[in-house]
This record gives C-alpha cells, sequence and structure tokens, in this order.
C-alpha cells in the first residue's frame, strides 16, 4: 500500500510540468434540471495531443454511467435498477457517508500529529463505499482491499478497530468471521482470487438460488483501477466465471494507482472488460450513494440467485493523496481536484435533502455532532491504543504451538530477562 | 586476497581527488548511479510502477524520466509479473532493463518469470541469450511501514541458480554495483536496503572499482568475524565499535554479493579470527545466514573455536511495525552473540 518514505523524507517537491489530463468523464456533468457543472472545467482543459492516450476518450467519457442522484441532488429513477427512496433511507446513508468522512478526516490528522505511521484516505470515494456496502445483506461477505473504510462501517466493524494496522500495533484489528469482512489486503489483486474461492464455497454449500433471498449468499470483492492490470484480478474473473460463482468484483475507478492514471492500465472502459468473461459489467456514477446501492444490490441478488459473477465500475475520485506518504502535487493538478468537488458525493444527498424538505437543520446538526463525537472517540482510542507485548511476534504462526517458534520465544525472553538482571545489579 | 575497504579511503585524498568525493545518501547515490549507467548506455531503460513523474515512491528515479524521457524511463501498469516478463522480452532485444519493485513484498507475482525465465534462458537457450536485467527491490523492515513493506526475502532469490543476487550497503557502493548489475550479462537482483537510504556517506565517483561484488572487510579484526550485507551492516559495524569498548576485537565483512557467495574472504577471515557470527534480517530457517554457516563449519571446521552463531529475525511472519525493534537483529543481539562466541 502505503509505498512510500516516512514523511519529510522525499526531496524537495518540484511541480509537475505536463499539462493537464484530459477533461474526466464528469459523471452526471449533464445535470438532470440542464446545469452543465462540469463542462467549463472540461472545455478549459483541452488536452494537447501529448496527453491524449490511446483509447482515453472510450475510458473516460462513457454513455452508459449509471445515474440516479445527480450532482446538484436531482433524482431520476433509473428502468433497471429500481430503488425505494425514502427519507429514512436517504437521511441514514447521509449520515453514513458524513461520520465515515469525519473518522477518514481524523486518520489523516492523527497521522500528521504522529499518532499514526500512516493513513489511507477515501476521500472522494464515500458513496462508493457505503452504496455498495449498504447493498451486503448480512449473510453476504467482502473482500476489502486497504481503503475501505466505509464498507468496513457498513459490516459493523467499529472504526476504532482499523486503527491497528495503521498505527503499527497489528496487522488486523477485527474479527472478519464474525463480521464477514475479510481483512484489508495490502498485495493488490490477491483478494480477488480469495474472493472467487469463497463464493465458489458458497455456492458449493448450496447457499446459491435456493430462492430465499434472507439465506442465499453473495460476496463482493473491492479493487482499484489500477489492480485491474494486476494478473489475479484477471484469475479471479476467469474463475468465478468457471465455476458460476456468486461474487461481485467491484472495482473503485478513482483515476489513479498512486501517481499512474487510469491511461496507462486500460484502452477501454474498465466495465466493458465484464463481457470478455461472460459476465455483466456496468459503469455506475460512484459519487452516487443511490446508484451505487441500487446497482450493487441488484448485483448482489442476480449473484444470490445463481447468475453471478458481475461486474461494476465504479467511477470516483481519489480527492486525497494515495496516503499520508504520498505527495500528489508532483503528478496530478489541482484543477482536477477542483473539478470533483462540484461532483461530491456528500453534498447531492443534502441538496436532494433539503431541497425537498425531507430533513431540516437540527438533522444536519446533530449528525454533524454525532460525526465529531465518532472522531473524537475515534482520536481517544487511537493516542491510547498500547504497544502489543512480544509474545504477540510468536503468536497464531500455526495453529497449533510449534516447538521451534515456541523454543525462539522461550530464548528471547530469557534473553530479555538476561537485561532486566543485569539492570538490577 | 582479501581486499580490505572501508568507506572510500579519505586519508589517500591527494590534490583533486577530493573533488570526486561527495557526502551523499544511498538514495541520492543509487540516482546517480542509475543516471551514469543511462548515459553511458542508451539501451539501458528503467521500468516499473510510478518510476516516471513520481520518481518512485522512495524517488531513486527521480528526475531520470523528465531527462531520458517516456520510453526509456517508463511508468507500467501495476503488474509485477508484466514487469518483468516484458523486460525479458525487452533483454532478448538487445535492451538493459533496470525494473523497479516497489517494495519487498510486491516482488512475488513476477517471481515465476524470474525463476522459470530470467534465470534459466541462458542455461536453456545454451548460451544464444542473455539476460542483462537487474531487478531492483527495496527490502527490509525498520521504517515502520504495514504489512508487505519489511521484508527480507533474498533467500528466495538466491536459492535460484542463473541470477547473481546482490545488496548494497553505503552510497559508494550503491553508486558502484548499481552500474555494475546494468551492466553484468547475467540478471543481477539487486537489494536496496531501504531504510538506509537516507543515511549519507562518502561516495567516490571517479575511481571505478575494479572488484565487482566481491566480499570486503569493512573493519580488520582479530576474534571474531561478523558478517552481514546490505542493512545490518552498520548494525555489524557499530557492534564492533561496542565489541572494541569491552576489548573484544571484531571483523566486520561485508557480502555484498548474497549469491553466487564470494566465499574465499569469509573463510580468510575465519581462519584467521576462529569465530564467525551471521546477520541478517530475514527469519532463520533456510536463510542466507544459514548458507554461510554450513559453509564456513564445512570448509573451516578446524579453525573454528565456536559454532558459528546467527544474529536473525525469527521464524514467524514480519510483525506488526510497533514490535519491529524486538524482531530486527541490533547492536545487543549481535553482541550476545559474540559472548556466546567468545564464552564457548
Ligand atoms: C502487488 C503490489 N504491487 C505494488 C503495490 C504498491 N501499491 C500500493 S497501492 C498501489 C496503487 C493501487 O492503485 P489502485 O488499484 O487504483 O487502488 P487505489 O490505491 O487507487 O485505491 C500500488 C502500486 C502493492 N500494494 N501490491
Ligand atoms: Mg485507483
Amino acid at each position: 500500500m502505503a509505498a512510500d518514505p516516512p514523511v519529510g523524507q522525499a526531496p524537495a517537491e518540484t511541480a509537475p510540468t505536463v499539462g493537464p489530463r484530459p477533461p474526466d468523464a464528469a459523471p452526471g456533468a449533464d445535470g438532470a434540471d440542464g446545469v452543465d457543472v462540469g463542462a467549463q472545467a472540461a472545455a478549459d482543459r483541452n488536452p494537447a495531443d501529448e496527453h491524449m492516450a490511446r483509447g482515453l476518450r472510450a475510458t473516460s467519457n462513457s454513455p452508459d454511467l449509471i445515474q440516479l442522484l445527480s450532482p446538484e441532488g436531482v433524482f431520476t429513477p433509473h428502468p433497471d435498477f429500481p430503488l425505494e427512496v425514502t427519507a429514512d433511507l436517504l437521511k441514514g446513508l447521509y449520515r453514513d457517508l458524513v461520520l465515515v468522512r469525519r473518522f477518514d478526516r481524523e486518520g489523516n490528522a492523527l497521522q500528521r500529529q504522529g499518532q499514526l505511521s500512516i493513513w489511507v484516505p477515501l476521500l472522494g470515494q464515500e458513496a462508493a463505499q457505503i452504496g455498495s456496502g449498504r447493498a451486503l445483506r448480512p449473510q453476504d461477505f467482502a473482500f476489502p482491499s486497504y481503503r475501505e473504510h466505509g464498507v468496513a462501517w457498513c459490516r459493523g466493524v467499529d472504526p476504532t478497530e482499523l486503527l491497528g494496522i495503521f498505527r503499527g500495533t497489528d496487522h488486523s484489528g477485527w474479527d472478519p468471521v464474525a463480521a464477514r469482512f475479510h481483512d484489508y489486503t495490502i498485495v493488490i489483486g490477491n483478494q480477488a482470487l480469495n474472493g472467487a474461492g469463497y463464493a465458489m464455497g458458497q455456492a458449493f454449500d448450496g447457499k446459491v438460488g435456493s430462492g430465499d433471498p434472507d439465506t442465499d449468499e453473495a460476496t463482493i470483492v473491492y479493487f482499484g483501477d489500477g489492480g485491474t492490470a494486476q494478473g489475479d484480478i484477471h484469475e479471479g474473473m476467469v474463475f468465478a466465471a468457471a465455476f458460476d460463482a456468486p461474487v461481485v468484483f467491484y472495482c473503485q475507478n478513482n483515476q489513479w494507482a498512486i501517481s499512474e492514471p487510469i491511461e496507462k492500465m486500460t484502452r477501454v472502459p474498465l466495465y466493458k472488460r465484464a463481457a470478455g468473461y461472460g459476465m455483466p459489467g456496468f459503469r455506475v456514477d460512484g459519487n452516487d450513494v443511490l446508484a451505487c446501492l441500487a446497482v450493487t444490490r441488484w448485483a448482489l441478488d442476480e449473484c444470490r440467485s445463481g447468475n453471478g459473477p458481475v461486474m461494476i465500475e465504479a467511477f470516483t475520485y481519489r480527492m486525497d493523496a494515495h496516503t499520508t506518504s504520498d505527495d500528489p502535487t508532483r503528478y496530478r493538478l489541482a484543477d482536477e481536484t477542483e473539478h470533483w468537488k462540484l461532483l461530491d458525493p456528500i453534498e447531492r444527498v443534502r441538496a436532494y435533502l433539503a431541497r425537498e424538505g425531507l430533513a431540516d437543520k437540527e438533522f444536519f446538526d446533530f449528525v454533524q455532532a454525532e460525526a465529531d463525537q465518532l472522531a473524537d472517540r475515534f482520536r481517544t482510542f487511537a493516542v491510547a491504543m498500547p504497544v502489543p507485548t512480544h509474545e504477540r511476534i510468536f503468536a497464531n504462526v500455526y495453529t497449533d504451538p510449534n516447538p521451534q517458534v515456541q523454543r525462539q520465544q522461550q530464548e528471547f525472553d530469557e534473553y530479555l530477562a538476561g537485561f532486566d538482571s543485569e539492570a538490577g545489579q | 586476497m582479501t581486499e580490505t575497504q572501508a568507506q572510500p579511503a579519505q586519508q589517500q585524498t591527494a590534490e583533486g581527488a577530493a573533488e570526486t568525493l561527495q557526502n551523499l545518501t544511498l538514495a541520492k547515490s543509487l540516482n546517480n548511479g542509475l543516471r551514469a549507467a543511462m548515459e553511458a548506455d542508451p539501451k539501458v531503460l528503467v521500468m516499473g510502477e510510478d518510476v516516471g513523474k513520481l520518481g518512485g515512491v522512495f524517488r531513486i528515479t527521480d528526475g531520470l524520466q523528465k531527462d531520458f524521457g517516456e520510453h526509456r524511463v517508463m511508468d507500467t501498469p501495476l503488474a509485477e509479473s508484466g514487469i518483468i516478463g516484458a523486460a525479458v522480452g525487452l533483454a532478448m532485444r538487445g535492451y538493459r532493463p533496470v525494473c523497479e519493485i516497489q517494495f519487498d513484498g510486491f516482488v512475488f507475482p513476477g517471481f515465476d518469470q524470474i525463476i522459470s525465465q530470467v534465470a534459466k534462458i541462458t542455461y536453456r537457450s545454451q548460451g544464444a541469450w542473455s539476460m542483462p536485467l537487474t531487478v531492483r527491490i527495496p527490502y527490509g523492515g525498520g521504517i515502520g511501514a504495514v504489512e508487505h513493506h519489511a521484508e527480507s526475502p533474498e533467500a528466495f532469490f538466491c536459492h535460484i541458480a542463473g541470477i547473481k543476487v546482490v545488496a548494497c550497503s553505503n552510497a559508494h557502493d550503491a553508486y558502484w554495483m548499481i552500474q555494475q548489475a546494468i551492466a553484468s550479462n547475467d540478471p543481477v537482483i539487486f537489494f536496496e536496503p531501504k531504510r538506509r537510504y537516507w543515511e549519507k556517506s562518502k561516495v567516490d565517483t571517479a575511481n571505478k572499482p575494479d572488484t565487482t561484488f566481491s566480499t570486503v572487510v569493512r573493519r580488520p579484526g582479530d576474534q571474531v568475524t561478523l558478517i552481514g550485507y546490505g542493512a545490518t551492516m552498520p548494525v555489524a559495524l557499530a557492534a564492533a565499535d561496542a565489541a572494541a569498548a569491552e576489548g573484544i576485537s571484531a571483523e566486520v565483512l561485508d557480502l555484498r554479493t548474497l549469491s553466487p557467495l564470494d566465499l574465499d574472504p569469509v573463510l580468510e577471515s575465519v581462519r584467521h579470527t576462529g569465530r564467525a557470527v551471521v546477520i541478517t534480517e530475514a527469519p532463520r530457517e533456510g536463510s542466507l545466514a544459514s548458507e554461510v554457516a554450513a559453509r564456513i563449519s564445512e570448509e573451516a571446521f578446524h579453525s573454528l573455536a565456536a559454532p558459528v552463531q546467527r544474529v536473525t529475525g525469527f521464524d514467524t511472519p514480519y510483525p506488526p511495525s510497533k514490535l519491529e525493534e524486538e524482531y530486527l537483529p541490533d547492536l545487543d543481539k549481535v553482541l550476545f552473540a559474540v559472548d556466546r562466541a567468545l564464552s564457548y
């Protein structure tokens, strides 16, 4: 993940010398009410030829983008992906989005203050994660990569349980079996095959296609646009297809893999790759929580009923650095980020709630206060986390106690005790 | 003969020679070495994840794409098997690819290409192909990183015949060894001690050393031989200092080449001191330290006054970073092993 030298070690930065990337798809740039939010930004940023990678226009401009809630907060039902939109649903999603963004920002702050060795921000991807995460049923299983704090939230993983990885106290911090949310996977792509195999098991166990939506299961695998280059993602899709596995491949295309733009990875829009594996593929506005929810719910139900696998590309944007160790000013322009600010995933829900009179100031204030409390709790927990004792090094290497590991632990205990007795002398 | 080479000898500084001595970080020195190799041979290519505009996550390739262009410094798709496998094909076409693997723990998707193709092509083709490619891997712990960012996988590579495995331990060696690796017609896995990237030392850029990758004596001594490489060298040298303060004279060797080993200097030293301590950050079982210990006992058994000691990581996965100080070899652990060897 985290790639990158400890902060402060990178040499002085220089601004990138080349021009902007071509205009992005600007999901929902043509707002349903006719306001073309992205057009001006796009017109200002006509790419020169050398910035125009082969196939790029196809990659970034898709007429197939599925959107239910425009950046201006206008709701348009989708014929293929019906969603009953109630005030409760919207308020719940809004709360999720705000709380998750709030503790994510606190993660960044904690890293800056030296309380975490690194944080992997999700800023900008809240809707892609909350929408898909809330589509999961309790019996489903999710395989995250390492940025899925929003999905973790939806699986009932307490945000404080994410902290150990980033504070360096442990490699994972929740019970993946109980949460039905796998440990974070850092090696890009590994989890696609693990998820495919898990889904094969769901099918082998007869948990697919019984017709009972309360017991039939599905799996979702999260990965990034960069990850699609990795062999494991390809093989995961091949396996899932070969075994009709009930798995949703959920790609958050946030346009960047550290410093490499999406054009380095693909000539075609990513969702179109699904066809090559013989599965349906969709591109959803990843900043539209309703679209992410509706399409993922549909896809999981397809899997549940035996029609898997399915691929979803959530078209979104990484608003922050790759991690707190990264410096994006070296490789991308602020204009691009500014442009995506107009497509913010939270503002559109807020606008819809306010315009339709579904929520009042009291509600928004309440959520904000709740978010601040969560951030407080997150911080308090982080700074008080104990350093594990050295026994942790030797624990769980194997399921059974192992003589060699035990002996090394014993020798190390004796070695440490030697210092104590020296000190006592 | 054992070559004695601490840092480039400053005391020899004659008129003018001082200008060639620069105090540089290991990272900057690697960058300079890559630049020199690219200037010397237009067939040298740099390829990997984020090596272009970003200059790599450790900035080792900083500025190279700007100066040599996108065709010689390539941001590749995010796939290590792709990076190494494509480099094999480029090498067949007469290029000299230098692949950057972002972190030790991410080389494994490319491991198949290294074992099955990189290492065997020359042998299989009876010399029709050579494989002049270099795979750079920042390795080792001590930087407070998350999982997969602190491993020492060198032994896996040492077990593969047909590739050379080397590790640099200071800025001077980094500058020359990377150029030697790139110039080599055999494939080289080049381990860079990432926690030493920002340590400065003197680099002599004028006087090209004639030995390649040989084992060197960093500090002469009489009673015990400390053998390390890469990230563990400063630990070994500090331990030798501390031992000297206690009246124990330790000789320190830097292997530099991990496979095939340059063993003669090791044997010569052990025959002199009669005791050896081998240091590596990797887990103990099957480690390079085990190989060195075995070779010493096979070939210098009668000179040994004590069993060869190993100071290594534990036979566990690399622990969470808050525990890495416990896991890694350090000065105290080396001194403890020295005491064991001396009191045997
Ligand atoms: C096999 C492997 N190679 C390299 C890395 C280093 N690395 C961590 S994240 C990353 C970029 C991933 O980009 P993407 O898949 O788009 O996901 P995002 O970080 O944008 O969420 C890289 C190269 C890694 N973790 N694993
Ligand atoms: Mg990405």
